[in-house]
C-alpha cells in the first residue's frame, strides 16, 4: 500500500441555511515518499482533504484510493483499521491523551494493534529518544510544553511505520525554535524511514520544507508544484 | 489471544485512569452505589429475616413441618376426628434418623372457666419432652413452669387468657368439651404456668395439657388428633415427607406444611420475587445517576473520542471501554456495599428488638425480635442485578460515544 489517488472529489458542509464548498472537484495523486504540502488561506479545504484522505470524512462524491482500496467505501470498522495500520496523525493541537503518559501515548496505537509489551516499550523508548524527549516518558501531558506535545504525537504517528502521516496545522501552536525542531524531523523521518508526508499548513517556514507544493482555494487545487 | 490482552489492557488502562479523572464525581458516584448496594442487602436481610421468622412462627402454630391425621380432621378438628396412636409401619418410619422430633398430640375446641370468666380456646393436649421443638412454648413461659409429663395433672395458658379470665398461676379453672359421643367432659385443672407468646394473639386460645390427661378427660384412650413431624429445616422436608407418605395408612392423611397453609406457602414462594423487585428498584434509583455520570464523562470527552477513533480504534472497542469504565465503577461500588452490608447485618443476627412495633408485627405473623438473614443467594442476586442492569444501562452512552463523527469530536472545542 503506497500510493494515494483522489479523483474528483467533492465535500459540502451545510451552514444553517448556506452551502459552503469544502472540496470541488479534486483531482489528486501522491507517490509513496513523497512530502507534501497543502497550502492556503483558512476554508481553502486543506483540511477537509486531509481528512477525507484519513478516512476521517466521508466525501459527497468520487473516488479515495490507497493502493487498492477505495478508501470512501470502508465502513467504520475496517476504516478505522486503515487508520491503525497505515496512517499516522498529528493534529493541530490536543493530540495527546490526557491520561497517559509520553510513552504510553507512543505506546496506544501499537498496543491496539496487538504488539507484545516488550516490544511495544522498546519502540517508544526509541522513537521518544530519536524525537529528543529522553527522560520524559514518564510525563504526562500536562507536564510537557506544546513543542513537547507535538513531538510526542509524531512520534506516535511514526513508531508503527505507517505508509502515511497526515498532519494538520502541525506548527500552529509552536514557537520558531519548536517548529523548526519539528520540521526537521519530519525532513529527516521522510528521508531515513520513506514515510510519506502530507502536512496541511499556511505556514511559510513549513512549506519551505515541502518538495511539492499544493495550493488550494475554495476547495479547489489552484496550483501543484515541485519544489 | 496476545492482540486481545493486549487490547484488553490497553482499555483496562484508559477505563481506570478516566474514572479518576474527575474524583469528586467517581467518589459521589461510588457513594451512591454502596449506599444503593448496602440498601439493597440489608433490607433485603431484614426482609428475609421477618420472612423467615412469620414462616417459622406459621409454621410453629400450625404447627410442625409435616402433620399426620384424620382426613377430615382439618376441616373439622373435633374429637370425633381423631386417629389410634401411630404403630407398625408408620412408627418406624416417625422413628427414622431423619426425624428431627415427632409427637402425637390432641387438639379439641374447648371452653375454659374461672370463677369470674369463661372463654372459647384451643386445647391441646401435648407431650412435654418434643413440645420445645415443636412449638416453643415450653421456652415462653413466664411464670411457673410447663408440663412435665405426659400424665400431669396442670394446664399452662397464656398471659392474656389469664387477664381475660382474671386468674393467675396457682388458681383452678375448669375446661369443657365433648366426648366422641357428644357427652360433656369436664374437668378442674390448676394453672401451673403462664406463657407470653411472641405473638400476643396466641397467648389468648392455646391451652396447653398433658397428653394422657386429655385422652382421659376425653375417653379416647389409645387415639390422638395429630402426629406432628419436625424436620431440620422447613425448605427441605421433601425426602422425609415422601417416605413418610409411604408409611402412612390410607385411613389417614398426610400433608406438608405447604399445603396446611396456603398463605404461608404462597409467602414463601413470593419472598424471591420480593427481592428481585426490591434490588430492581433500588437499582432504578441508582440508574439515573450511573448514567448521568457515564454521559458527563463521555461529554467531558468528545474530542479525545475523537482523537482514538482517529488514531485506529474501532467504535466496538470504544464501547467496551466505556462499559469497561462503568463496570470498574459498579464494582468498587459493590465491593464496598457487600462490606457495609455485612459489616451491618452480621452484628445483629443475633436479634433486633422490635418490640415497640411487636403489636404491628403479631398482626403480620411475625415476632416482636427480628432476626435480619444474610443469604448467599440473596447476596448474589444484588450482585447480578446491579451488574447487569448496570451495564446495560451504560449501553446507550456508550454507543453514543462510539458513534461520534471524528471530525466533529475533533473540532469540539
Amino acid at each position: 500500500m503506497s500510493a494515494i489517488h483522489c479523483h474528483q472529489l467533492c465535500k459540502t458542509f451545510r451552514q444553517g441555511d448556506e452551502i459552503i464548498t469544502g472540496l470541488d472537484h479534486v483531482d489528486i495523486s501522491i507517490e509513496a515518499g513523497e512530502f507534501v504540502c497543502l497550502s492556503g488561506p483558512s476554508g481553502s479545504g486543506k483540511t477537509t482533504l486531509l481528512n477525507a484522505i484519513g478516512g476521517l470524512d466521508t466525501p459527497d462524491s468520487g473516488e479515495i484510493r490507497m493502493g487498492d482500496i477505495r478508501i470512501d467505501q470502508l465502513e467504520r470498522g475496517p476504516l478505522a483499521d486503515m487508520r491503525l495500520h497505515h496512517i499516522g496523525f498529528v493534529f493541530q493541537a490536543y493530540n495527546l491523551i490526557p491520561v497517559l503518559s509520553a510513552e504510553e501515548n507512543v505506546e496506544f496505537v501499537m498496543q491496539v494493534q496487538g504488539i507484545p509489551a516488550a516490544e511495544r516499550r522498546r519502540k517508544a523508548r526509541d522513537i521518544l529518544r530519536e524525537v529528543g524527549l529522553e527522560g520524559m516518558e514518564d510525563r504526562r501531558p500536562a507536564q510537557l510544553s506544546g513543542g513537547q506535545q507535538q513531538r510526542v504525537a509524531v512520534a506516535r504517528a511514526i513508531v508503527s511505520q505507517p505508509d502515511l502521516v497526515l498532519a494538520d496545522e502541525p506548527t500552529a501552536n509552536l514557537d520558531s525554535v519548536a517548529s523548526t525542531h519539528l520540521m526537521g524531523l519530519f525532513s529527516e523521518l521522510n528521508e531515513h524511514h520513506k514515510i510519506t508526508f502530507v502536512i496541511a499548513t499556511h505556514d511559510k517556514r513549513v512549506m519551505s520544507y515541502a518538495r511539492r507544493l499544493i495550493k488550494m482555494q475554495d476547495g479547489k487545487i489552484i496550483s501543484d508544484e515541485a519544489q | 489471544m496476545q492482540g486481545l490482552r493486549q487490547k484488553f489492557s490497553t482499555l483496562l488502562t484508559l477505563s481506570w485512569r478516566n474514572l479518576w479523572r474527575n474524583h469528586r464525581r467517581t467518589y459521589i458516584m461510588l457513594g451512591a452505589i454502596a449506599v444503593g448496594v448496602w440498601a439493597m442487602i440489608f433490607m433485603t436481610a431484614l426482609m428475609r429475616g421477618m420472612v423467615d421468622d412469620m414462616l417459622n412462627q406459621g409454621i410453629r402454630n400450625l404447627p410442625g413441618h409435616i402433620q399426620i391425621q384424620h382426613p377430615e380432621f382439618l376441616d373439622d378438628p373435633s374429637v370425633v376426628n381423631s386417629m389410634p396412636e401411630p404403630d407398625g409401619e408408620l412408627l418406624a418410619a416417625l422413628n427414622q434418623p431423619g426425624v428431627k422430633r415427632w409427637a402425637s398430640r390432641i387438639r379439641v375446641p374447648a371452653v375454659i372457666a374461672s370463677e369470674r370468666e369463661s372463654r372459647g380456646i384451643n386445647l391441646l393436649g401435648v407431650e412435654p419432652a418434643a413440645e420445645t421443638d415443636i412449638s416453643g412454648v415450653p421456652a415462653q413461659v413466664s411464670e411457673g413452669r410447663f408440663l412435665e409429663s405426659k400424665q400431669d395433672k396442670g394446664v399452662v395458658i397464656g398471659a392474656k387468657l389469664a387477664q381475660r379470665l382474671e386468674t393467675r398461676l396457682g388458681k383452678r379453672v375448669v375446661v369443657m368439651s365433648q366426648d366422641p359421643d357428644n357427652n360433656l367432659s369436664e374437668r378442674g385443672f390448676r394453672i401451673v404456668g403462664i406463657y407470653r407468646a411472641e405473638m400476643p394473639g396466641l397467648e389468648e386460645f392455646n391451652v396447653y395439657a398433658a397428653r394422657d390427661t386429655l385422652q382421659q378427660l376425653l375417653r379416647i384412650e389409645g387415639r390422638v388428633s395429630q402426629v406432628i413431624v419436625v424436620d431440620e429445616d422447613y425448605r427441605d422436608i421433601e425426602s422425609l415427607y415422601r417416605s413418610l407418605q409411604k408409611a402412612t395408612p390410607d385411613t389417614l392423611g398426610i400433608k406438608p406444611w405447604y399445603e396446611i397453609d396456603g398463605y404461608l406457602a404462597a409467602m414463601f414462594n413470593m419472598m424471591d420475587g420480593f427481592v428481585l423487585v426490591w434490588v430492581v428498584i433500588i437499582f432504578l434509583a441508582l440508574s439515573f445517576g450511573l448514567v448521568n455520570t457515564l454521559v458527563m464523562a463521555v461529554f467531558e470527552r468528545v474530542r479525545e473520542i475523537g482523537l482514538i477513533q482517529a488514531l485506529g480504534m474501532r467504535p466496538r472497542l470504544i464501547v467496551y471501554q466505556i462499559l469497561l469504565e462503568s463496570l470498574l465503577l459498579l464494582l468498587i461500588g459493590l465491593a464496598i456495599g457487600n462490606a457495609l452490608a455485612i459489616a451491618t447485618v452480621k452484628p445483629l443476627e443475633g436479634g433486633l428488638d422490635i418490640s415497640i412495633v411487636a403489636e404491628g408485627m403479631a398482626m403480620m405473623g411475625a415476632s416482636s425480635m427480628l432476626y435480619p438473614k444474610l443469604t448467599l443467594h440473596d447476596l448474589l442476586l444484588a450482585n447480578s442485578v446491579v451488574i447487569i442492569l448496570g451495564i446495560l444501562t451504560s449501553i446507550l452512552p456508550a454507543w453514543r460515544a462510539a458513534r461520534l463523527d471524528p471530525v466533529r469530536a475533533l473540532n469540539t472545542t
